[in-house]
């Protein structure tokens, strides 16, 4: 067992569009060690939101191979996938993607009640007083402001203790004070849980804020740099 | 997880999903119910009807054992009848006019002489009461009371039949066995038996029927006999009803309309599955975030597809219970509704195998239909989450898919075979129907491309706004021309079938053809019949000897060596019914030779006579030209060879024959001769009338005009059975309308609100909208008119056999209502939309 929980190999993307290949990724190595937190950053269109989608097994790569947990996922069917993404991973969205027809609770104890856990109720409530919104348990996605319906996404992320989480621009539709207790609130859970973070956003600043920077330009990976000083 | 925790949760899932949509889920099963109440009801009033005809089958004939023939009985058998049963009653019936001597109008009967105490069971219910009882004491009569409003009789007044005047005794309500359409058709005449020979219509080769009904104490007792009954009954060509087969002939007689109203409503149920099919399709549109937030979480692709199966099925079966009840309370209207056609009472009690039966068909429909549009989910990919937009569309064929068209084939199929018992006509059902929804797609999808193809772009803003609404994605233009065309179909067919009969026997009644048939003349008579008719300047058009007769021998076969031996290729019910034939030297002009060569005259001597026969009776017969047939002309045997088939044209109004002999042969034999003539008034028609009912009592008439208004109600009557039918249809495709525009008015609802938020003032909006369901509505109407006139064309050249020239008012109102139909149940369900603040709206759809 080696300490990567994710591993990425010589990872391509390509689409085709009108007869022609458009290759959107290009040839992506890179891992990303257990309970670190690391940044994608890249311009528009250059490949980072695809880049996300293929490390957790939401799209199928055109080459090159993806590992979680030393489980290669890239050539698993889209059941073993999920099975796959319901043990190990927890996401949060630019948009929070909550369930509209769930309540608040509901859409916290989805992953947890996939995963056919019992008693689950208590520790969904904990997340949810965790984030803030213990009073809201029961009301519905459209009663809940941005921010809040982000820190639900938050709470149901965290839900079933994942191994590594991805988050595509978790601030990207929020306002700058929102943003920040939301960016807080994910910094202080990741190290709580020690759940290692790839956090994909065109926010230099916060991409600071984590241990490692990968910079994607035009599908390629054009630099992997520590934030840290004295670190690679 | 396990097994059981895996299926809680589901059902946990379907119904934390459902629970901000039931009334939209409940809006897509609404397609249904109403399928499943006409089946229920359907179902129900069968049920009924067959405990009801073996309740009522003894008061339906009247008598234990009925025995009847149309042959006057040997002495043999007169001695043998005589001897059956405890109780007997006889009668001879035959048709003849009546003569009403205050008003002095005439019409055909019925007429049936009676003796004995008929009916021992049930009554003949007369006004005033127990008149029938009182019957064979004197020269009175019971008179139906169709005909007694016709000429405003009323009891007490006398009529007339042939030489004998009788007194209405009692007005005719009901007589068993007997429907209320066919006591219009056939208004019957009842008189004692004592006084029919003084009416001197019993003349030889007058066509009678005669009846022996019996009682028989001990039933144990007419079961033995029967058999011996029957034996002696074949031999002597009398046919033998009993309660037992009249129950049975009943049963059938109404399955056929029973399973003809149930496949109607199972079509207004195939309508209902579609629109359930096309709204759950919207709805797993709307789905697909949620679908793939449950990817992205971990949810396998059955277990998504699940959720919202559960849901649908839930419904369903919520759908199919409220359906049920609906048709529970329909079914309380079907007997008033088919009561013209029956000849019981029906009671309405609740059938639960029928409710048992509409239940599960109704669950079932919404399980298959739904999992076509379902199976979308399985294919959502978890990457939406993170794209708006991901293509899951998927080039290669699914077997999946395939396998779902099968279950829907079989299960139509199987449907059919359930309410058919025949998996012949199941299948020819199923492709019928499949045809039927494909025309009515394929003219809506060519509707629709004409429309985007021939776009009006020169027209005002909120005319194209309007009519490109057709076209636009998620449209439910093609649905909803299948619905409202097909019931649109169903009515516009109704009403040019209606039209084509009307104007079938108009014709035949037009300028310059014959309209008054008289028939029975004695040859006695013949000459001064056509004297009295010239004598009024009425013109003799045609005057035709008939002499009736019977099959004998078909090549050298006789009826009981085809009955005994069914490899002889010879039917043995063509030795049942009488003939009337004819001779002549020449053809007519409705009439063709298509086989063999036209005798006209048999040469001297003992030559060899040969017979023309009418094409389709001699297929019946299964006889070819050159074969050797016998006939017995009302004793004497005439041998003949087949010369010729005819083709005749049966529209004519005037005498054609199965059967025509050359002259040289039948001119001896006992006849009668019918005489036509034109009356151009219904005062000369009546004056007519009289005058040959006091000179001839024996002549029967036939008014076209009367046919024709007989033919009106007849066609009323139906039309009101086929227009109830085809309501469930109508409504139900109101209901897949009314469920269309609240499922896009979702889509249209953003649309809205922007149009508004840029300017447009509500006036306008409304405009656009009318216009899109206006556009829908006429759409819709006109596919189901071309198709209804598809239909009448063809029923026009293949079955009636002449022109189509469908009259455009009525087709043109029927679109008009369609249109406005539409149009209103559009805005009506719009105009919550409509008044809702765009922000709310806007913020909503953020």
């Amino acid at each position: 067992m080696t300490e990567n929980i994710l591993s990425v190999n010589n990872l391509s993307k390509v689409y085709k569009a009108g007869g022609h290949d458009l290759t959107v990724l290009r040839d992506v190595t890179f891992s990303v060690k257990k309970g670190s937190m690391v940044s994608i950053v890249g311009p528009s269109g250059s490949g980072k939101t695809t880049l996300l989608g293929l490390c957790a097994g939401l799209d199928n790569s055109s080459a090159g191979s993806v590992y979680i947990n030393d489980i290669r996922i890239d050539n698993l069917s889209e059941d073993e996938k999920a099975g796959i993404r319901s043990r190990y991973t927890g996401f949060i969205f630019q948009n929070f993607q909550l369930l509209p027809t769930l309540t608040v609770l509901e859409n916290v104890m989805v992953p947890l009640e996939l995963r056919g856990e019992k008693d689950i109720k208590r520790g969904a409530l904990e997340l949810l007083e965790k984030v803030g919104l213990g009073e809201r348990s029961h009301h519905y996605p459209t009663q809940l402001s941005g921010g809040e319906q982000q820190r639900v996404a938050l709470a149901r992320a965290f839900s079933n203790r994942p191994d590594i989480l991805f988050a595509d621009e978790p601030t990207g539709n929020l306002d700058a004070e929102t943003g920040e207790k939301i960016v807080k609130l994910i910094f202080e859970l990741n190290r709580e849980s020690g759940t290692t973070l790839l956090l994909v956003t065109h926010d230099l600043e916060l991409a600071s804020r984590t241990q490692r920077i990968i910079r994607l330009k035009g599908g390629e990976l054009i630099s992997d740099l520590s934030t840290q000083p004295n670190q690679q | 997880m396990s097994k059981q925790s895996e299926v809680t949760w589901l059902f946990q899932m379907a119904w934390r999903d459902s629970r901000r949509s039931k009334s939209r889920l409940f809006l897509f099963i609404s397609s249904i119910i109403l399928g499943i109440a006409a089946l229920v009801a359907i179902y129900s009033f069968n049920d009924n009807l067959k405990k009801d005809i073996d309740h009522q089958a003894a008061s339906l004939i009247g008598a234990d054992l009925v025995l009847s023939t149309n042959k006057q009985p040997s002495e043999k058998t007169e001695e043998y009848l005589k001897q059956l049963g405890d109780e007997r009653s006889s009668e001879k019936s035959f048709v003849s006019m009546i003569l009403f001597n205050r008003s002095g109008g005439s019409r055909l009967v019925q007429v049936r002489a009676l003796e004995g105490k008929f009916p021992f069971y049930g009554q003949i219910e007369t006004v005033p009461k127990g008149a029938a009882q009182e019957l064979s004491n004197s020269n009175s009569a019971l008179v139906d009371k169709t005909v007694m409003l016709q000429f405003g009789a009323s009891n007490g007044d006398s009529i007339r039949l042939g030489e004998q005047s009788f007194i209405i005794s009692g007005t005719l309500e009901s007589v068993p066995g007997q429907t209320g359409l066919s006591s219009s058709i056939a208004p019957v005449v009842y008189i004692p038996m004592a006084y029919l020979q003084g009416t001197g219509l019993m003349q030889k080769g007058s066509r009678v029927n005669y009846s022996f009904r019996y009682r028989f104490g001990d039933p144990e007792r007419l079961r033995k006999e029967l058999k011996s009954i029957k034996t002696f009954a074949e031999n002597a060509s009398m046919d033998v009803d009993t309660i037992e087969s009249t129950k049975e002939e009943t049963g059938n007689t109404f399955q056929n309309m029973t399973e003809f109203m149930s496949l109607v409503a199972f079509i207004a149920l195939l309508l209902g599955c579609i629109g359930v099919a096309s709204a759950v399709h919207i709805y797993v549109k709307e789905k697909v975030a949620s679908v793939s937030i449950l990817r992205c979480l971990g949810a396998t692709a059955s277990q998504t597809t699940l959720i919202y199966l559960i849901q649908i099925a839930l419904v369903g079966l919520a759908g199919s219970v409220f359906g049920s009840l609906l048709g529970l309370l329909i079914q309380q209207v079907l007997p008033a509704v088919m009561r013209d056609f029956l000849p019981i009472e029906i009671t309405a009690s609740v059938s639960y195998p029928a409710v048992l039966q509409g239940i599960s068909t109704g669950l079932l429909v919404s399980i298959v239909f739904s999992i076509l549009p379902l199976l979308t989910v399985r294919k959502v990919s978890p990457l939406n989450t993170l794209r708006a937009s991901v293509d899951t569309s998927n080039s290669t064929p699914d077997r999946l898919k395939a396998l779902v068209y099968f279950i829907i084939i079989i299960f139509l199929v199987s449907f059919a075979y359930l309410q058919l018992g025949d998996l012949k006509q199941a299948g020819i059902f199923t492709a019928g129907i499949a045809l039927c929804f494909l025309i009515l797609v394929a003219i809506a999808n060519l509707l629709t491309k004409l429309a985007r193809r021939y776009f009006p772009s020169n027209w005002a803003y909120l005319y194209r706004q309007g009519f490109s609404n057709l076209f636009r994605p998620n449209n439910q233009t093609v649905i909803l021309i299948v619905c409202i065309g097909l019931g649109t179909a169903l009515i516009s067919t109704l009403m040019l079938v209606k039209d084509m009969l009307i104007d079938k026997v108009t014709t035949s009644s037009a300028e310059g053809k014959a309209n008054m048939v008289l028939f029975d003349i004695q040859s006695s008579q013949k000459e001064a019949v056509a004297e009295l008719t010239r004598g009024r300047g009425l013109p003799v058009m045609q005057q035709v000897p008939i002499i009736t007769m019977r099959i004998e021998e078909i090549r050298g076969v006789t009826a009981s060596e085809a009955r005994r031996d069914t490899t002889l290729d010879v039917p043995a019910r063509a030795f049942n019914s009488e003939i009337r034939s004819t001779f002549r030297d020449s053809l007519t002009s409705s009439e063709k030779i298509v086989d063999g060569a036209w005798v006209g005259k048999v040469a001297a001597g003992n030559a060899k006579v040969y017979v023309s026969l009418e094409k389709r009776y001699a297929e019946r017969l299964r006889v070819r030209v050159g074969d050797e047939m016998t006939f017995n002309v009302q004793g004497a045997l005439v041998p003949v060879i087949v010369g010729s088939f005819r083709e005749v044209d049966w529209n004519n109004i005037q005498t054609n024959f199965r059967v025509v002999f050359p002259s040289g042969v039948l001119e001896n034999a006992p006849q009668f001769h019918v005489l036509m003539t034109r009356l151009e008034s219904p005062q000369q028609a009546a004056e007519f009338q009289q005058a040959i009912v006091l000179n001839f009592p024996n002549i029967s008439i036939i008014d076209l005009n009367l046919v024709l208004n007989v033919l009106d109600n007849l066609m009323d009557k139906l039309g009101f059975v086929i227009r109830f039918m085809a309501g469930f249809s109508i409504i139900t495709g109101i209901i897949v309308l009314i469920t269309s525009v609240l499922i896009s008015r979702y889509q249209r609802m953003r649309e809205n609100v922007l149009l508004r938020t840029l300017g447009a003032s509500t006036r306008q909006v409304l405009t656009i909208t009318a216009l899109e369901y206006f556009f829908l509505g006429a759409l819709a109407g006109i596919t189901g008119i071309l198709l209804s006139f598809m239909a009448g064309w063809g029923l026009a050249r293949y079955n009636f056999k002449i022109a189509f020239s469908p009259d455009l008012l009525p087709s043109l109102l029927l679109l008009i209502s369609v249109c406005m139909m539409t149009v209103v149940i559009g805005l009506l369900n719009s105009k919550s939309t409509l008044n809702a603040p765009p922000l709310e709206i806007l913020r909503k759809e953020g």
